[in-house]
């Protein structure tokens, strides 16, 4: 299969490891990765901050660049980003009256998955030690992103594949669905309500005695990471898409 | 003469109003810590209740989906509806009342009170008469409402605000409820203790002697019944029916959207409005009444159908939907930011995510501070999942966020700082190759967070992100870089 990589802004500018593992995870496997050049962002922070005009460069931009016959699927490391492809793209088109554009993001949209979304559905992977001889020799505990699970209904994908990692122990969340309160720009606008949650997720992960707690979400985990760090606790976050990665032979660190 | 001041609104619209930024009001709010434990404990425990008798039901989707869809059509037909109403409840002896704002339907009842003789009434809990802020209104003209639900009785008592739709003292636990009875419940036992069923029989002797004295009550209505002329109130504790049965005089207040078409639609509503509001299986009293009936009950009936901005909301495509709410509740109660703030954060009579958008849509958006409503929430999507008639309320959330910096945008002569990132960022994210530029850049980032390689503090709108987080030193190259490096140059 001939896969085009989002890499979603975060990742690109500040966790290139996170794209660059999902371009190992998916040569493994045997598919062809090529990378748009001209892709840059969703335009969803734009869009949740309210500022639709200065959104739709953006994901004009974005329909652009991803609006092509030369690959199969699209995928993207981030179940924010796709869901923001999938559901905001058309409604910023019709909101700005566009409607061929509209079009054209539902295309765009039915077409990119989410990284484990693409893994378990369409590539059928369900042992990642077997199948993509996956290896983290590290108890990690996992916090599901709010618009993977609920926005494109991922369920358990990510929790389930990341529990046939080999060597990997995983340590139960508590209150595991509660929103991190990242948010993008809720998180300076309402600062103080997004520290509240944001404290409470930090002492949920410290009390599951994971060194990592990982993630499907650049983002959110660059939040959660945030706060770990300042508050001076151990565990580190890592994307799950860098433990699919890791294997016996190149293992990550953390 | 009477002077027309143009472009006016025509009335007062009550209480929907946020009165300062949210943000502002949150901070307060979230240092106030007995308030955070109690709502803590009170949500996560109807959370519970809530998926373990939503779990019992195989067919929740798709009675969430009857229910979104026989509101979507009741709104689509909303004039016809209304009138078929009318004409079928004043059949059968009620009489209706029309009210465009709060003001009109303050002073309707109150007339209608007035004509009674009778200077006392009995309340059932209804948002729509908190909306209009009738009680307030009524002892402005020297009639005294009685609060007849036990929780709507604790904030009566204590001179407070509730902070919940469905559980207005939910700020509230059971000593500080004892306290409030203690001091302000005439006749009360001294040696009251905070024993809920002590708390409950005192409340109970207290409103029995109300009860059997009124001679007028008011009450709201969570449906009406198009095709029948039926009015229905659905309570927990009997105070409602006892209201609805007792008095002579018998005003319903209720906001237009709540006619559904049929009675066959009731069925539908009955399963998904108990489990969502308070997780039973079936609420304890269920009261429906078509006008008056001879010889038995109230005599005189009257409703008032309230706007109140709601054709407002109906008018805007992308936010309508949210008429479609049926006051369970659900969304505020799984809501993280609702947790943490409780509801007088939100200034409104409807607080939490359903509030966030019913507000600013029944108001306008540039209204006192609404439009720091739609911001109140990380868009985590609990309360889309957990609503009961599908309201997408993280989606009308960004659209009216949409709105609030449109109308801003004619306001403001200087850009704020936010405008500028936004301008910024609309032009380094709208290419590929300007994200490229930026990003050699990178660097320079490595460069600011120095040895520990993190960066602790931020200036401007960005201070906020640094008062409780680090951000990590960014990499010396970009993912796009090691591309055209690694992958290009092969």
């Amino acid at each position: 299969m001939r896969i085009a990589l989002f890499a979603t802004c975060i990742v690109d500018a500040m966790y290139p490891e996170t794209a660059k593992s999902t371009v190992k995870i998916l040569e493994r496997l045997g598919h062809e990765v090529i990378f748009p050049k001209a892709q840059a962002c969703c335009g969803q922070m734009h869009m949740n901050s309210g500022y639709m005009p200065e959104a739709l460069p953006v994901v004009e931009n974005h329909i652009n660049a991803f609006d092509t016959e030369d690959y199969d699927v699209a995928v993207a490391p981030s179940g924010s980003c796709v869901a923001s492809v999938k559901h905001q793209h058309p409604y910023l088109a019709e909101r700005l009256g566009k409607p061929e554009l509209k079009d054209r993001a539902k295309a765009v949209g039915a077409r990119t998955y989410e990284l484990t979304q693409l893994l378990v559905d369409v590539l059928g992977i369900t042992n990642a030690a077997e199948q993509l001889g996956s290896y983290f020799p590290e108890t990690i505990t996992y916090h599901p992103s709010c618009h993977g699970m609920r926005s494109l209904g991922l369920g358990d994908r990510q929790l389930d594949l990341l529990k046939t990692v080999g060597g990997i122990t995983i340590n139960e969340l508590p209150e595991a669905d509660q929103c991190c309160g990242f948010g993008g720009t809720f998180s300076i606008k309402n600062a103080d309500v997004s520290s509240a949650m944001l404290d409470d997720k930090v002492k949920n992960i410290c009390s599951t005695g994971a060194s990592a707690c990982s993630g499907g979400d650049a983002s959110c985990l660059m939040h959660i990471g945030g706060g770990l760090s300042r508050t001076g606790a151990k565990p580190k976050t890592l994307h799950l898409a860098d433990i699919l990665a890791s294997t016996m032979e190149e293992t990550v660190s953390l | 003469m009477t002077q027309v001041f143009l472009g006016m609104p025509a009335g007062g619209q009550g209480n929907l109003f946020e009165q300062e930024p949210f943000p502002q009001a949150a901070h307060r709010e979230l240092g106030n810590t007995q308030m955070r434990k109690n709502l803590r404990h009170a949500t996560h425990s109807i959370r519970d209740k809530r998926l373990k008798v939503v779990g019992e039901l195989p067919d929740w989707e798709a009675l969430r989906d009857a229910g979104s869809t026989i509101k979507n059509n009741s709104m689509a037909t909303l004039e016809e509806r209304l009138l078929e109403f009318e004409k079928n409840f004043t059949a059968r002896g009620g009489v209706v009342h029309w009210a465009r704002d709060a003001d009109e339907a303050n002073k309707i009842v109150t007339e209608l009170v007035r004509a009674t003789g009778s200077t006392e009434v009995v309340k059932v809990k209804s948002m729509a008469t908190q909306e209009i802020g009738l009680n307030e209104h009524l002892e402005s003209e020297g009639i005294d409402a009685f609060e007849t639900d036990l929780a709507e009785l604790i904030v009566q008592l204590g001179h407070d605000k509730p902070s919940h739709i469905l559980v207005p003292a939910i700020h509230k636990n059971r000593t500080q409820v004892r306290d409030i009875f203690l001091k302000e419940m005439p006749g009360v036992d001294p040696n009251l203790t905070d024993d809920p069923s002590k708390l409950a029989n005192a409340a109970r002797a207290h409103l029995r002697k109300k009860f059997l004295a009124a001679k007028v009550a008011i009450s709201g209505a969570n449906f009406a019944l198009a095709d029948t002329g039926t009015l229905g109130v659905v309570e927990s504790e009997g105070n409602g029916r006892m209201c609805l049965t007792l008095p002579e005089t018998l005003i319903t207040v209720m906001g237009i959207e709540k006619v559904l078409p049929q009675w066959e639609d009731i069925e539908v509503f009955m399963q998904l409005l108990p489990r969502s509001s308070t997780g039973e299986r079936m609420n304890p009293y269920t009261s429906l009444w078509t006008g008056a009936s001879a010889d038995d009950g109230p005599q005189n009936v009257h409703i008032v159908l309230l706007d109140n901005g709601r054709t407002r909301a109906l008018a805007d495509r992308f936010g309508r939907t949210a008429l479609n709410c049926i006051r369970c509740s659900a969304c505020m109660n799984v809501c993280p930011v609702y947790e943490r703030t409780g509801g007088h954060a939100y200034g409104s009579t409807y607080p939490g995510p359903i509030g966030a958008i019913l507000s600013p849509l029944l108001t306008g958006i540039e209204v006192e501070e609404n439009g720091s409503l739609p911001y109140a929430s990380s868009l985590c999507g609990a309360c889309y999942e957990a609503c009961p008639v599908k309201i997408n309320i993280p989606e009308i959330l960004v659209h009216l966020r949409g709105e609030d910096v449109d109308a801003k945008r004619e306001k403001h002569k200087l850009p704020t700082q936010m405008d500028l990132l936004m301008k910024g960022g609309s032009w380094a994210l709208g290419k590929g190759k300007n994200i490229g530029l930026l990003e050699k850049a990178l660097p320079l980032g490595r460069l600011a967070a120095g040895k520990d390689k993190k960066i602790k503090k931020l200036p401007g709108i960005a201070a906020g992100w640094t008062q409780s987080r680090d951000i990590p030193a960014p990499p010396n190259k970009s993912f796009r870089d090691w591309w055209s490096d690694t992958k290009e140059s092969k």
